[in-house]
């Protein structure tokens, strides 16, 4: 019974030392020191247009038209529908299985969105992310909806080509992941193009 | 190529790890490493314990059973109070008990199973106070179980394994804390958020968008979830989550975190028990199965996938993208999620659900192997060395002797404690697999339709009672059903696997060590190294190929497009058959 009680009182100690220390101690210490050093980074890279970390839509929340040829577009789902109600975006991916009948009629439905504006899109451009609000699309990707943006907004091709090697970016020490190409820079810089 | 630099970089960094962090571990246990015993001392002297007060194995166990069960209770408390409590800028209610129940145990058992969606469930309170913390903690206690049963081998004639109290604090202050901390600062710098600050508001001037922002303090939970192989994150999508994982370069980082302490932990043993061939072989039968299981994995997802295919895309040079991040890519997501299936930490930077057959069949059967693979922390090696113990057993039959392990006798009680050890988590999964598929609360779970459909509820209870935590996250599993059912199995397969090797550890610690001689079985060699991946692949192979041929293979070989649901209550009846068959 004196152990069984010592163990509870030993418990009870350990935890409210634990929680204080390797909960707020360690969170707290880390937010000062990331709020001291890295604060772009650490509040979300967040400029005037929005955050080069979380994915915009740029077609106007259409599954089966594609709205605004004038812009580069990101991956069909790189941002969340909660986000145009003003409620706080959640992450979240469709985790359809690859022999589910609705994947293959959602992939449909935007393949022959895409054709219809004169894009034979890449796999990014019809399939869905992991996270739901990924800003990112691959050099190739960009590279394929360049005749849709230049009869859009009458900017030439080669122009075009130029813009997205110079927004490309990644593939952190040369060999870290895929190289890729974050489409609100991508957009701003178009913008900035036809001023 | 690049993708082959990857491994390059992964197999160095790791094999520095396995030599000085391995090393740096047996120092800090033995109670070598002092630089902060002036924080140490305070607390022991609260708590009415300390170094010099070794307890047996039924005293440890007890200590870590109550410490555990007290915790728990604290968890789930904390959870449902969270409306009244400070630090919580998106003013969140409370959360709902089954659910904070079954998010209690699931940190507590280190699954980090999320039935919910971090950033609009979770207060930065429950974020830091209960989740975080539980990170440290339940990472502690697997490391803590592994270097008792450790001590099991290296001490001979001793009727102690440690001290529970010492153990798990001088784990969190040396190893886990100061890792974790400077891991943090790099996940900061390359982007990830860590603000108390709450949502932020962006308008897009050009294309009209407004967005309402979730941020928090995620730079730092995520180097202790992948640290202690936790792996529940932040946000919903997890490692997914660009305010999480920004970078390739933090892709990485988190695959070095959470492969460095499991497979530094075989040196640790090695280096403990004085034959450091021993501790090799462990890890060289990890690695073998390791490396087949990234291969296989990755050249599937490098392959198209089949619906996107027949949707009318033309070609799919990049693999199969459904449910990847383009800053990751295909190959680089499958080692991730296979590093992170294999290790008990679970984590993804994807979704597993929409994995090719095999890929998906590569994530699932990492884990049905039992997590050894490296493995949890702690938990990987105390499991892998039951596994060790069979083999032995086994080649001891063959050449007729008494089998031996490290100079250790083992016998009847011995080979039976491993044997329960081992068979707990292949028993837990299929019987509530089973239970699942028959009944209506079960069937109702899964998103997708088909033998898939299946797979994601194989895929769950096998995850959670491996306390891996990785989901196939189709499955709807915040219901009455889930909930309370995945925490049995989360229980059952952390405590029912801790308690007899604790008693193995104190089963061991008693005996004297022989000393080897020519007719000796030699467990530090190839042959040795064949002996326990042959007992690894045959023990999960032969439990679990039939629900495999159900779920994942079904899938691969089928040319079918399915819908959700009809057809998986007919892959729960042929389930319910076989499993009568088996019978």
């Amino acid at each position: 019974m004196a152990t069984a009680l010592l163990n509870i009182r030993r418990s009870l100690v350990a935890m409210v030392v634990f929680t204080v220390f390797f909960g707020f101690v360690y969170m707290f210490a880390g937010t000062g020191v990331s709020q001291l050093f890295f604060r772009h980074q650490a509040d979300g890279s967040v400029s005037a247009e929005g955050s080069t970390l979380i994915g915009q839509n740029w077609n106007g929340y259409s599954t089966t038209r594609i709205l605004h040829p004038q812009w580069f577009h990101g991956r069909p789902d790189s941002d969340d529908p909660l986000v145009a109600t003003g409620k706080p975006g959640e992450s979240a991916s469709a985790n359809l299985a690859p022999r589910s009948e609705e994947l293959l009629q959602d992939v449909h439905a935007l393949v022959v969105a895409w054709h219809k504006v004169g894009v034979d899109p890449t796999t990014d451009l019809v399939t869905t992310s992991g996270s739901g609000i990924t800003p990112d699309i691959s050099p190739a990707d960009a590279l394929v909806q360049i005749p849709m943006v230049s009869k859009a907004t009458g900017v030439s091709a080669a122009r075009l080509r130029a813009l997205i090697s110079h927004e490309t970016r990644g593939a952190e020490l040369g060999f870290l992941g895929s190289r890729y190409v974050v489409v609100l820079q991508l957009n701003e810089a178009l913008a900035k193009l036809e001023k | 190529m690049d993708f082959l630099w990857t491994i390059v970089v992964l197999v160095v960094v790791l094999a520095i790890s396995w030599r000085y962090l391995g090393s740096y571990m047996a120092a800090v246990f033995d109670g070598r490493v002092q630089f902060l015993a002036w924080a140490e001392r305070p607390f022991y002297r609260l708590l009415r314990t300390g170094p010099d007060q070794e307890q047996t194995w039924k005293r440890y166990a007890t200590s870590l059973i109550v410490f555990s069960a007290l915790f728990a209770a604290l968890g789930y408390l904390l959870l449902r109070i969270q409306g009244s409590l400070p630090l919580n800028p998106q003013h969140l209610g409370a959360v709902p008990p089954g659910l904070s129940f079954n998010t209690a145990i699931s940190f507590l058992t280190n699954t980090n199973w999320q039935n919910y969606g971090g950033e609009e469930t979770m207060s930065y309170f429950s974020q830091i106070g209960v989740l975080t913390v539980q990170q440290f903690v339940s990472a502690a206690v697997g490391i803590a179980v592994a270097i008792a049963l450790v001590r099991g081998f290296s001490r001979r004639g001793s009727d102690t394994i440690g001290n529970f109290w010492v153990d798990i604090t001088r784990c969190m202050l040396y190893i886990l804390l100061p890792i974790a901390f400077v891991a943090g600062i790099i996940v900061v710098s390359q982007g990830a958020v860590m603000t108390l600050a709450g949502t932020v508001t962006v308008h897009d001037s050009l294309n009209g968008v407004t967005q309402t922002i979730p941020r928090g303090p995620a730079g730092f939970m995520g180097p202790i979830m992948q640290l202690g192989t936790n792996g529940g994150g932040f946000f919903d999508v997890d490692l997914a989550h660009p305010f999480e994982n920004p970078t390739g370069l933090t892709n990485l980082l988190y695959i070095v975190l959470t492969l460095s302490i499991p497979f530094s932990l075989t040196y640790t043993f090695g280096k403990m028990v004085k034959s450091v061939r021993a501790g090799a072989a462990l890890l060289a039968a990890m690695v073998i199965i390791f490396g087949v299981w990234v291969g296989f994995t990755s050249y599937s997802e490098h392959q198209p996938n089949p619906a996107v295919a027949a949707a009318g895309v033309t070609a799919q040079p990049t693999g199969n993208m459904e449910g990847k991040e383009v800053r990751f890519g295909d190959t680089t997501s499958a080692l991730f999620d296979v590093a992170m299936t294999q290790t008990s930490d679970g984590a993804v930077d994807g979704a597993n659900d929409s994995y090719n057959a095999i890929g998906g069949f590569g994530l699932l059967s990492g884990m049905m192997l039992g997590e050894v693979t490296p493995g949890g922390v702690g938990s990987g090696l105390y499991t892998i060395l039951l596994f060790a113990i069979v083999a032995v057993f086994i080649g001891g039959l063959m050449i007729g002797r008494t089998p031996e392990y490290l100079g250790k006798k083992i016998q009847a009680r011995e080979v039976k404690l491993a044997g329960f050890g081992i068979l707990v988590m292949p028993i837990v999964v299929l019987v509530l697999t089973g239970i699942a598929v028959s009944i209506h609360a079960g069937r109702a779970g899964p998103l997708n339709g088909g033998p898939h459909g299946f797979t994601e509820i194989l895929y769950a209870f096998t995850s959670q009672t491996n306390n891996n935590g990785s989901a196939f996250a189709g499955l709807t599993g915040n219901h009455a059903f889930y909930n309370v059912v995945g925490s049995i199995a989360m229980l059952l397969g952390r405590f029912a696997i801790i308690v007899p090797s604790l008693a193995l550890a104190g089963a061991l610690a008693a005996k004297n060590i022989v000393s080897s001689s020519a007719g000796t079985f030699r467990t530090d060699n190839t042959m040795f190294v064949g002996l326990v991946v042959g007992v690894i692949i045959i023990v999960g192979g032969l439990t679990f190929f039939p629900a495999v041929a159900l779920g994942p293979i079904a899938t691969a070989l089928s040319h079918k497009f399915y819908s959700v649901m009809p057809l998986l209550s007919h892959a729960g009846m042929a389930f319910s058959h076989l499993w009568a068959v088996l019978r």
